[in-house]
């Protein structure tokens, strides 16, 4: 009896639980109703037969447990039942498969008037190309990848040379126009999801799967990687950003062609160390540092990190918030900078200046610290080099002090907490494992011996 | 009768009688003694498993708390947990313990047709189990490239044990298939060719039936497996290209070209889909022996739950890819096999509605087996439901790679086979012990576990409804994710910390009864099968004493109109059996009305 | 059919009927060649799926055809004369003339061993010419194919070795022959499994 009660109970549990918990699709942004319209009918099919089959468990149990003196009806099969059942069961599921299928067609059939996006997994960050105006996306090849060329394209194919990059994670689309993206992976399987968009596909190098829908309603989603990639596959976000087409093509206008990248001049290291005058007040005559000034050692950096970073402390994305008072001091400094090109004079000139040494302030358990960089090395390197593919700057080197500043900011939301400081939100989301204040001073201190 | 005892002569003369401790219980080649090792060494390894699942829901339920957990050691949990799981576990659970226990007695044999091979079979089984776990203690720890160890990344720096890991785990898996096939070969051959006198195929019981298609398919599937292993293990440590295309990894470009990913994934679910019904079709036969004997009633529809069991295990082979609808395969294979996994559905469900009819019009005796058997149906029914979701390729879109996956695989393989093997054990327990499992302890213990396990799984589905993708170290700042869905997750770890320790009650139980669980007598539930009517309980070496059984009837003579007991043993001939006065009951010989 | 009609039988009808039922305890001899036949089948999956990736991956672009080595072809002739050799053994078991059969064993074993070092040459030779493993994936499926063929004969061998030992006991000679027939299908079977392989491996 107790049994039949308990059955009873998670029957109705389940039918509560299904009604009233928070939790369902999110809602919808893209034109695949059908998808939802799909998910509802299996609802429906499956909760009737849940219920239906359960109710009837409960009832058997009930009026057929055992009691003195009773006896089990004798009947081996029914050929007459066993045929009703097996014929309802295929109409039911032919009234979930039909549906299923029909939307299929649709999900795999592109609409003659969609436009083409390239999406470009790596680990652990997403970028992406439109055609230019020939629709046509140039031809690329993974051995032509490099710091200058991070998507490989072909610089002799005149299809490749109108092609946009946009090389950080966030992509505009327009509201109400169909898009076919197309699927590349540069090194391992990723998967391109946003859950408000319902589809998704995984990205497998050496192939290019695709994958097409319509946003439909403004806003800002997250891209998500839903296919184990690494230990920072959990990190592997990015945004999208469906908007009216006048905006869009504002956004997109921001971002060069690829025969622009081309012949983009080599930055001009005298007119790096002119602006650099200007920082030399407090990171030293030649990029040192010093720490009664809050001011890191900046040689040893990549001239792509230096340039990351002072274009996000010149558009607010870093030093804004409230917490950060020593960024807050550089976000004035880099607006000093008058444009990218400025910016990427002074960033070569200090990839220039020769490597000095760093003092090193903190200790630590540097066996426990080794064990946590496992984690760290997958982007930042072995050595602690650094590695421009994951976008990670060097390590090995640099002020201990600034770094264990850093990892605290990024544990705390004050840096990285920007929406659109994407690779800040990667270490924000990794330096979670860094449970407190001594694994930070752990994995400096290991830091500091490489 | 007398050549029965004729052949058995013959048998004879390869019966050793073990003597000493070590040949009797060591180096044993009684199925019986196998299968207890195997079960050991399963249920052992199975609760390293579950001490990983509890490190994944410490860091899920209660993020940037625990210091011992790195994202590293996140994704060696989820891998080692869900590959233990399913094949050291499950598979060597059912099969070489159950399948070794149940197969030689149940069909009335002396013992496997090749007992050698049959022991072999456990010590290969156990050296797998010994390197997949020594990877633990290398540099670099284990893979942590999810139990489908998907290439390429599963080789290459960005995942954990890339080098040594890896290398383990492929030469573990090869060595397990060898087990399995040492015992498989075994399994096959004993039920076709050592069935006792009258026992046919149709008169066999439905386990061994479930043990038996489904160590076929395990032969058939394993290879599979088998050659992703090899070619894996050769581009990972010669670095041959099979399955590694070219490729940009930490910035440089890898000595890798043209190889094929999704060979990798297709050749994987040719293995991966089959594995799922080698661990559901025994679960199915055991379940419907039980059913049966604590209804008092026959199996409602044998016939169609032999054809059902057929039928899956022949259909299992061609719903591989549906494990890959978003994985960038070519998108037309989706009609194909979303149409053949809602095929496979039908049978399936026809074995559900068939164990719910045999409880109809029977005599339920509660018992703890019994309850295990309802929970069971209760757990596959939801779990089977939500297959349907993740079955049909247009739904299974937006819940693909999201905890709804979690929720289902775990309702349908991972909870579901469980309380088959809880129950089978509440079962059998008397019959390899000769005492009876406590039975207060065993309710406490499968209410618990039913709740428990219910409130762990059901809240995932919705969560993966919400979006929540599976394989995540932490969520973080999401647009999507509301704190209530942490609240739950936090929620879920809780209940799975609960049902963790509840299976301490059960081991306890195990331990206790051993020596001081009530004595059980031969046949306790008054059941029908052979293996209850061994002469001696716990059966000795040999099984049967000097003759071999003969079988005079199918495995569900119960409640029998006109017999004066509810239930005739298969060995029992016709004219053996007491009828009721008055009754034209005839021992079964003729047609019943 | 007739397995159709034994899974169509009525179960629970005629209790006690023995007619046409399986009968008795069979002894080890039935069992065995069941459980080879199965083992064949296991072989069989394994290879086929093999092969399938074998062709799924010669249609990728980086895919190049390789001259296979002449002594391949040599090497053919020897299995075969070495499955010519086990046939001869398993009807002289048959007819129960032990020497015989003996000495077709013995031939056959040697002329095993024959191939398995012309396997050896062939891949030696494919290495002075500079191609390995890793170099292309038709080489490494060539390396592979062999090798895991060259095992299981490996593995043949080691029964038949054992067989060997254990020729002199007198008792165990029913069962000596029986083996011996069985070994016989094994090394069919195997050079079977080495046509197909060369052919495919010639072809593409």
């Amino acid at each position: 009896m107790g049994i039949a009660v308990g059955i009873l109970v998670l029957v109705v549990i389940t039918v509560l639980f299904h009604f009233l918990s928070p939790w369902w699709f999110t809602p919808l942004a893209a034109d695949w109703a059908s998808i939802d319209l799909t998910v509802d009918i299996t609802f429906w099919v499956t909760g009737v037969v849940f219920i239906a089959l359960n109710g009837f468990l409960i009832w058997v149990i009930i009026r057929y447990r055992h009691r003195q003196g009773q006896k089990a009806h004798y009947e081996p099969e029914s050929k007459k039942l066993e045929w009703w059942l097996t014929i309802v069961t295929s109409v039911g599921v032919i009234a979930m498969l039909a549906p299923g299928l029909w939307v299929w067609a649709r999900i795999i059939e592109v609409p003659d008037d969609a436009a083409v996006v390239e999406v470009v997994g790596q680990q652990w960050h997403w970028s992406f190309r439109f055609p230019g105006e020939d629709g046509v996306l140039g031809q690329v090849d993974i051995g032509l990848m490099t710091v200058d060329n991070p998507l490989g394209l072909k610089p002799d194919d005149p299809a490749g040379q109108d092609d946009i990059l946009i090389t950080n994670p966030e992509l505009h689309l327009t509201i109400n126009q169909p898009y076919k993206f197309v699927l590349r992976s540069k090194d391992v399987l990723h998967n391109f999801t946003v859950p408000q968009f319902r589809v998704k596909m995984d990205l497998i190098p050496g192939m290019v799967p695709y994958v097409w829908l319509k946003p439909t309603r403004p806003g800002r989603f997250d891209i998500m990687c839903e296919e184990l990639c690494g230990i920072a596959h959990f990190a592997m976000r990015g945004v999208v950003v469906v908007e009216e087409k006048a905006a869009f093509e504002d956004w997109l206008a921001g971002y060069p062609t690829f025969a622009e990248v081309l012949a983009r001049p080599t930055p001009t290291l005298a007119a790096g160390k002119a602006s650099y005058a200007v920082c030399s007040a407090c990171h030293g005559a030649s990029g040192e540092g010093n720490e009664m000034l809050n001011a890191p050692k900046l040689t040893g950096l990549q001239p792509w990190y230096l340039e990351r970073q002072l274009m996000n402390f010149k558009h607010g994305l870093r030093g804004g918030d409230p917490g950060d008072a020593f960024g807050a001091q550089m976000a004035p400094m880099a607006a000093v900078l008058a444009d990218d090109a400025a910016i990427a004079n002074v960033a070569a000139y200090i990839a220039s200046l020769p490597d000095s040494e760093s003092r090193k302030t903190i200790s630590g358990d540097t066996a426990r610290g080794e064990k946590i960089y496992t984690t760290c090395l997958s982007c930042h390197g072995s050595g602690g080099q650094g590695i421009w593919s994951q976008n990670a700057p060097a390590l090995k080197g640099a002020d201990d002090w600034y770094l264990a500043r850093q990892l605290e900011n990024y544990r705390q939301g004050i840096r990285g907490a920007h929406p659109q400081d994407l690779y800040g939100k990667q270490m924000t989301l990794i330096s979670g494992m860094l449970r407190d204040e001594q694994a930070i001073r752990d994995v400096v201190a290991y830091i500091n011996t490489l | 009768m007398a050549y029965v005892a004729l052949a058995d002569r013959d048998h004879e003369q390869h019966l050793h009688d073990p003597q000493t401790f070590v040949t009797k219980y060591i180096w044993s080649q009684d199925h019986k003694v196998i299968a207890i090792q195997y079960s050991l060494t399963a249920i052992a390894v199975g609760l390293v498993a579950l001490g990983l699942s509890l490190i994944m829901r410490l860091q899920l339920g209660f993020p940037d708390t625990f210091s011992f957990i790195s994202p590293d050691e996140y994704y060696q949990a989820i891998t080692m947990h869900g590959m233990i799981m399913v094949i050291y576990l499950l598979t060597a659970l059912l099969l070489g313990g159950f399948g070794n226990y149940l197969i030689p007695l149940m069909c009335g044999a002396r013992d496997m047709v090749f007992p050698f091979m049959n022991m072999v079979s456990y010590w290969v089984y156990l050296l797998s189990v010994i390197v997949l776990c020594a990877s633990f203690f290398i540099s670099g720890g284990p893979t942590g490239a999810g139990w489908t160890l998907y290439p390429p990344q599963v080789i290459l720096p960005g995942t954990p044990g890339n080098n040594g890991g890896i290398v383990l785990m492929l030469l573990s898996l090869v060595l397990f298939i060898v087990a399995f096939t040492m015992g498989g070969l075994n399994y096959v051959t004993t039920v076709l060719q050592a069935r006792c006198r009258g026992m046919t195929l149709m008169r066999m019981p439905l386990s061994v039936w479930g043990i038996f298609v489904a160590t076929i398919l395990g032969l058939l599937a394993f290879p599979a497996l088998l050659v992703t292993g090899i070619m894996l293990l050769l581009d990972s440590v010669l670095g041959t290209s099979f399955f590694m295309p070219a490729l940009l990894s930490m910035g440089e470009v890898s000595e890798h070209s043209g190889g094929s990913p999704i060979l990798f994934q297709h050749l994987f679910w040719f293995f991966g889909h089959p594995e799922v019904y080698i661990v559901a079709l025994p679960a199915f036969g055991v379940i419907s022996d039980l059913v049966a004997v604590h209804a008092r009633k026959n199996i409602f529809g044998y016939r169609m739950m032999v054809w059902a069991i057929l039928a899956i295990g022949i259909i299992s082979f061609i719903v591989w890819a549906h494990h890959m609808y978003v994985s960038g395969m070519n998108p037309y294979f989706g009609f194909f096999f979303a149409t053949t996994t809602l095929i496979i559905a039908i049978p399936t469900a026809l074995k559900v509605y068939n164990w719910v009819l045999t409880l109809w019009r029977g005599d339920i005796h509660l018992t703890v087996p019994m309850l295990f058997v309802i929970g069971f149906i209760f757990t596959f029914i939801n779990g089977g439901i939500t297959g349907l979701f993740l079955g049909n390729v247009a739904v299974d879109m937006p819940l693909s790679d999201t905890y709804f996956v979690i929720g289902h695989f775990h309702m349908v393989m991972g909870v579901s086979p469980i309380l088959v093997i809880f129950g089978a054990i509440y079962h059998w327990y008397p019959k390899i012990t000769g005492r009876m499992l406590n039975d207060r302890l065993g309710r406490i213990h499968f209410w618990l576990t039913l709740f428990g396990t219910y409130a762990i799984y059901l809240p995932m589905h919705y969560l993966g409804i919400l979006g929540l993708p599976r394989r995540y170290y932490a969520m973080g700042d999401t647009s999507f994710i509301p704190d209530s869905a942490q609240a739950m997750n936090a929620g879920i770890s809780i209940a799975a910390f609960f049902v963790a320790a509840v299976q301490l009650i059960f081991l306890f139980n195990l331990f206790w009864s051993r020596t001081r669980g009530k004595p059980s007598g031969g046949n306790p539930w008054k059941a029908t099968t052979l293996e209850w009517q061994t002469p001696q309980t716990p059966p000795v070496h040999g099984n049967w004493g000097p003759d071999l059984p003969v079988v005079y009837r199918w495995a569900y003579d119960f409640s029998v109109p006109g017999a004066s007991q509810d239930y005739i043993p298969q060995t029992m001939a016709p004219e053996d059996v007491p009828t009721d006065p008055g009754s034209s009951y005839d021992g079964g010989e003729g047609e019943h009305s | 059919m007739n397995l159709l009609r034994k899974i169509t039988a009525k179960p629970w009808e005629h209790a006690g009927e023995m007619e046409g039922l399986h009968g008795e305890y069979i002894a080890a001899h039935s069992a065995g060649r069941t459980g080879l036949f199965m083992f064949l089948a296991v072989i069989s999956s394994m290879f086929l799926l093999f092969m399938i990736s074998y062709y799924t991956r010669s249609r990728f672009p980086d895919w190049e055809i390789l001259a296979d080595p002449g002594i391949l072809w040599l090497n053919t002739g020897v299995l075969v004369l070495a499955s010519v050799a086990l046939q001869m053994a398993s009807n002289a078991a048959r007819r129960k003339a032990m020497v015989s059969m003996r000495n077709s064993l013995f031939a056959g074993a040697l002329l095993t061993l024959l191939f398995i070092a012309g396997q050896l040459v062939a891949w030696n030779q494919l290495v002075e010419a500079g191609f390995y493993a890793w170099g292309n994936p038709a080489i490494a499926f060539f390396y592979l194919f062999t090798g895991l063929h060259a095992l299981h004969l490996v593995g043949g061998m080691w029964f038949l070795g054992r067989l060997g030992f254990s020729m002199r006991q007198e008792n165990k000679r029913e069962r000596i022959r029986h083996s011996v027939t069985l070994c016989a299908t094994y090394w069919h079977y195997l050079l079977l499994v080495w046509l197909v392989l060369f052919a495919l491996l010639l072809k593409t």
